[in-house]
Parts: C-alpha cells; structure tokens; sequence
C-alpha cells in the first residue's frame, strides 16, 4: 500500500467517545489537561462532549460530570491551534444545543443519524452550514447496509450542507474490504469538494488497518482516540496510528513523541475502565454491537446475574441501533424472566 | 340512536386516514369531511369510497361547507407548519379543533390523564402532544399522583417505516413537545425525551421506556396499584398498550418497558406511535361530542 506524500486530518476522540468507558464523569480540569496536550502535540482538531453527543446527559446514557457547555467553555479558549468539535444526535440533541456549542466557539458541528436515517439531519446540518460552521454528516453502523444505499444517505447529507460525510464503524464490525468499498464509492460519486472521513472502533483490532485502507480510498478525516479511549475496545489508537502513517510518508502535523507521552502520561492514567479487547468488546466487533453498550451490559448482566455476553449477543440480534441503551435492561429483565421459568 | 356530532379530518395522510377508520365505528362523532391537498391521496380515495365529502384543495376547500354541514369538530393531522392557518379558518366558525401536530397552540390533551379535568373549560383547541406523549406521559402521571417526581425521561423507539416526513423534517418538536408534556401533564418537574428511529425487518413494535426520579424513595405497593390502573385506562382505546417489564425500582429511579402495539386500522400493528395517537384523537373528540350534545340539549 502505497500512501506516501498525502495529507490526513486527525481527529481526536478521547473526549467524547472517550466519555463512554468514563462513564461520562472526565472533569473540566482533566478535559482542559488533555485537549492542552493534545494541542501542544500538534492534533488538528479534538471532540468534546457527552458520549451520546450534545443533550445526552441522562438517566438512559449516564449524567456526565459537568454540562456539555461547562467542557466546551473550559476547553475552547484554551486551545492555540487546534479546532473543536462537537457531536450531535438528533433525537437526543437539538438546535438549541446546537447555537449554545456555536456561542462556545466550537468550530465544527458533527451530526451523526443511524445509517438509514440521513433525513432526521436536515433541520440541524442546515443550521450549521447557515452559521458558517465546518458542518459534517455522520452515518452510524455503517456495517448494516451496502455501500449503495449508504452513499444515497451521503448524498441526503450532502445536499443539506455537509461539508464532509463519515462512514462509521460505532460496531467495530468493519474489515478493510467494506471500508474500501463504501469509501471509494463516496469518494467517487460524492462532490469533489465533500470531504470523507471514516470513524473506526478497535473491537477486532482493525481501527489500524481499517483507517489506512480508507485513506488509501480517498478518506481526508480519520478519527481515532489518544490511548484509543472510547466505546467498546476503543477508538483506533492514535498515537499508534500517528507511528503507522510516519513510516509510511503520510503527513499529519502530529508529533508522534509528544503524542505518545500524552498516552502514557495522561489519559492512561486516568482511565477508569481500562479499555481493550475483552471478551464483551471481541462480542461487540464480532455481532455488529453498537460500542457504547459495553458498559451498560457488563452491569445489567452483574445486577440480573446473567452473562454480558449473551446480552450483547440478543442486542445484536434485535437488530439494536445507536441510542437504544434501555434495551439493555429490557433485555437482560426478559433474559432473566425466560431463565427463571425454564428453571 | 342518539344524533352524531359531525367532524372533518383535516389531513389525508397516514394518521388521518387510520382516524378515519376509527372514527367511523363511533358511536358519538361521524365524520362527514375528508380533506386533502393532493387529489392522488389513498386517503381520500378510501374517504370517498366509505360516503365522506372530500376535497383536495386544503382547509379552503371545507370552509363553504362547515356551516351547511354542521361540523362541529376537526382534527387537524397535517403538520405544525399549516396548523395555525388551519386553525384560524375553522376557528370562525365556532368548530372546536384536536391538533394531532406538534404545533401545540392549545392545552395538551393526554386523555387518561386530564381529558375529564379538560372538558368544561371549553377549549377551542387541545393539543395530543406526540405519540411518544401519549405513550409515555400517563406512566409518569401514575407516578406522580402517588409521589412527587423530580425528573421524568421518556425513550421512544419507533420502526423507520412509522416515522413519517413530518417528523423527520423537525425531530426536536417531537423531544421538545414530548418534554414539556412529561412536565406539564406526567406532573414531573423536569421532564426529557429522546426518539430513536429503528430500521430494522420485519418493523418493531413501538417500545417506550420511562424513567422517574422521584423526590423520595419510591411508595413501590402504591406504583406498581397505580400503574395497572393506568395501563387498564389506556388498553380501554389501546388495548396493545403493555407493560413488558418492571417497574424496576432502584434507589430513587421508577423505571418501565412499555410496548405499543397498534389495532392495525389503516396503519401496521407495528405502528403503535401513530395508532395510539389516532385513538386518543378520537376518545377526545368524543368527550368533547358529549359535551357538545348536552350544551345543546340544555
């Protein structure tokens, strides 16, 4: 694979997906800590809000430890180059979230829908694009419908204002072939001028490969995680991802070195679920399983002595979306109703 | 047979058209007027076919009619962009409306819970809130008539097909509605809804979580009495309405799994959100009917 001499735009994730094995309780003070660092080690643009974007803060996804406005407040004036950004589901958050992150300073708005549902998007992708913000449409469980129909919700995006569509790997499900495919085909049938970006989680160890093989297809954005903080085993590690992309020719701007103590200094230390492939995250990857759900099955099977595993698996086989995390309990109350009458 | 008091559905869509089934097997209202603004309109067609008076030239089209016709009521399941305009035309004409939208220009109606404590006001003009309000609202009013509730979150997952273009177009009217309504009518002091839209095959049913948080720990003997004759009252013009599991009651949190299984009229079993919201606009009408028909015979 040759991908010498291209340009990437790296995205940091720590601070919003990042939230989900966090439980959503990272400080203002520990946001600032490392959105600083991440700053001085040259990352472009950095994520910070609830996990489940603006308007999370909930009894269904968890309270976070601070408002969204408090991060965004504490975080954006201390930033010297790079950009912020903020995560949006409608459904969950709304335009007044959405004017409250511009009034903040947040320079990027992203919208993120189910992959089949493009056209929840219009009211709060348009109203990014009307205040001038780096507006980007980001399609969800990617894995679940084939590269055409998925490039028909780009397009619906793209006609909105999105200046740049994501596919996205909420699942860890992705192997490099699906990546290029979906990637290639926006990259072909998208504007010339839409930016692609691919979003990837480590359940199967493929945050790596499955980020390069969308570069390769003409992807300009990738996410990734500082520690690979996020949702199930994380996001593709980024300081591991800045070493690939080095040896490879690729530019970044990121200097690897201060990257990696940012990692190992900082945000590892902090984590208090220490993220990686387990057997709930391998499940998550393996059945196509929104990543989030991670936590929340590991306690719904410990407080209705059931196995997380087999909760993650029904999830997936109810064919769950992102944003479904009462499933979980439903699910694990059905689960241990059915165990208790077969007993 | 008592005299029927005559309505007009204004809307020929979806959930106009699953009314219209409904509202024809009323003993109370008669639907007399169908109204649409596109002439190809399965609605209308079928409104045609069952003996109403149609027109597809919107609320303009109704309004000669009203007076001569006897309407006495309307519903309104357009979209909240026309509501208000819909509105002003019947309005003039003394027709009391049921707002399907989300426009919420009239009091929110969420009949096991206020309807009776609403009429005798007469309102020109009640609201149904959302189908994720109608779903949602009457748990959190069975909480709160037991205890106070600090804080009420409503989860409604609806199947992709179920979501129409209306909602889609403006989603933060349906979690802002919704919202207020868990205020204003479950009784919670702060109240949040969230949508979540499922594509999955075959459809979903409509499931609904809702969350309390009550101010002290949770009276569970009185909930649990209080929440089966909630749902009773809602299975009287929904009887899909289920309770799937819990209340699970921990620490200070209420919580229940509801399914909303809808009679399958004109609209899927699926689509649970659209009939519970059909069936809640006709019980209103028919309260206000009543209401209609004493005035008169006083």
């Amino acid at each position: 694979m040759n991908l010498r001499g291209k340009s990437i735009i790296l995205h940091d994730m720590s601070l919003r997906d990042g939230m989900h094995p966090q439980r959503h309780q990272l400080t203002t003070d520990q946001m600032v800590q490392v959105s600083t660092a991440l700053d001085e080690a040259g990352v472009p643009m950095i994520e910070v809000t609830h996990g489940d974007g603006l308007g999370g803060a909930s009894v269904n996804y968890g309270f976070p430890a601070a408002t969204d406005e408090e991060y965004l407040r504490a975080v954006v004036p201390k930033m010297k180059n790079a950009k912020v950004s903020a995560l949006l589901l409608p459904g969950i958050g709304t335009v007044d979230h959405l004017r409250m992150a511009h009034d903040c300073g947040v320079h990027t708005i992203r919208v993120a829908t189910h992959c089949t549902e493009a056209d929840v998007s219009e009211q709060h992708i348009g109203l990014g694009r009307k205040m001038e913000m780096d507006t980007v449409g980001f399609l969800m469980m990617a894995h679940m419908i084939e590269p055409e129909p998925l490039l028909e919700q780009a397009k619906l995006m793209e006609s909105y204002g999105a200046n740049c569509v994501y596919i996205t790997d909420s699942a860890g499900y992705m192997l490099p072939d699906d990546v290029t495919a979906r990637v290639a085909l926006f990259r072909e049938k998208l504007k010339p001028d839409t930016e692609v970006g691919f979003h990837g989680h480590h359940n199967l160890h493929m945050g790596i490969a499955n980020s390069l093989a969308a570069i390769e297809a003409g992807a300009g954005r990738i996410d990734g995680s500082v520690a690979g903080m996020g949702a199930g085993a994380g996001n593709t590690p980024l300081e591991v991802f800045v070493a690939v992309l080095h040896r490879m020719g690729v530019e970044t701007g990121v200097d690897m070195w201060k990257l990696m103590d940012v990692a190992e200094d900082i945000v590892y230390p902090l984590m208090t679920h220490k993220v990686r492939v387990d057997r709930d995250s391998l499940t998550l990857g393996y059945a196509g399983v929104y990543s989030s759900f991670l936590l929340h099955a590991k306690r719904a099977a410990e407080k209705y002595g059931l196995k997380s595993t087999d909760i993650l698996v029904e999830l997936g086989r109810l064919k769950t979306v992102g944003g479904q995390e009462d499933m979980i309990e439903d699910v694990a109350l059905t689960m241990k109703k059915a165990g208790a009458a077969a007993e | 047979m008592t005299t029927k008091v005559k309505a007009a559905i204004i809307g020929s869509g979806n959930i106009g058209t699953d009314l219209l089934y409904k509202a024809l097997r009323s003993e109370i209202v008669e639907p007399v007027w169908m109204v649409g603004i596109d002439p190809e309109s399965e609605g209308l067609k079928r409104a045609e076919e069952l003996g109403l008076k149609i027109t597809y030239d919107g609320v303009k089209g109704l309004e000669p009619h009203i007076v001569e016709d006897e309407v006495k009521i309307a519903w309104d399941a357009t979209s909240a962009y026309v509501h208000h305009s819909n509105n002003d035309v019947v309005k003039k004409y003394g027709v009391k409306m049921v707002d399907l939208t989300p426009a919420a220009i009239g009091p929110f109606c969420v009949p096991p819970v206020n309807l009776k404590e609403m009429m005798g006001r007469d309102e020109q003009n009640v609201n149904m809130v959302t189908c994720g309000g109608q779903a949602t609202i009457p748990m959190v009013a069975a909480v709160s008539r037991v205890q106070p509730v600090d804080y009420a979150e409503i989860i409604a997952t609806v199947a992709s097909k179920s979501a129409g273009p209306g909602t889609r177009k403006n989603i933060d009217e349906f979690t802002r509605t919704t919202a207020r309504g868990v205020e204003v009518v479950g009784g919670a002091k702060r109240g949040k809804a969230i949508i979540i839209i499922n594509p999955a095959e075959p459809p979903l049913i409509m499931r609904d979580t809702i969350h309390c948080l009550t101010v002290d720990p949770p009276e569970e003997e009185q909930i649990l009495e209080s929440a089966k004759r909630m749902i009773a009252e809602v299975q009287k013009y929904v009887p899909g309405y289920t309770l799937k599991n819990g209340p699970v009651f921990d620490g200070n949190r209420v919580s229940f799994f509801m399914e909303v299984e809808g009679l399958g009229d004109f609209l899927p079993k699926y689509a649970g959100n659209l009939d519970i919201m059909t069936a809640a606009g006709l019980r209103t009408a028919e309260l206000i009917a009543e209401e209609i028909l004493r005035a008169e015979a006083a």
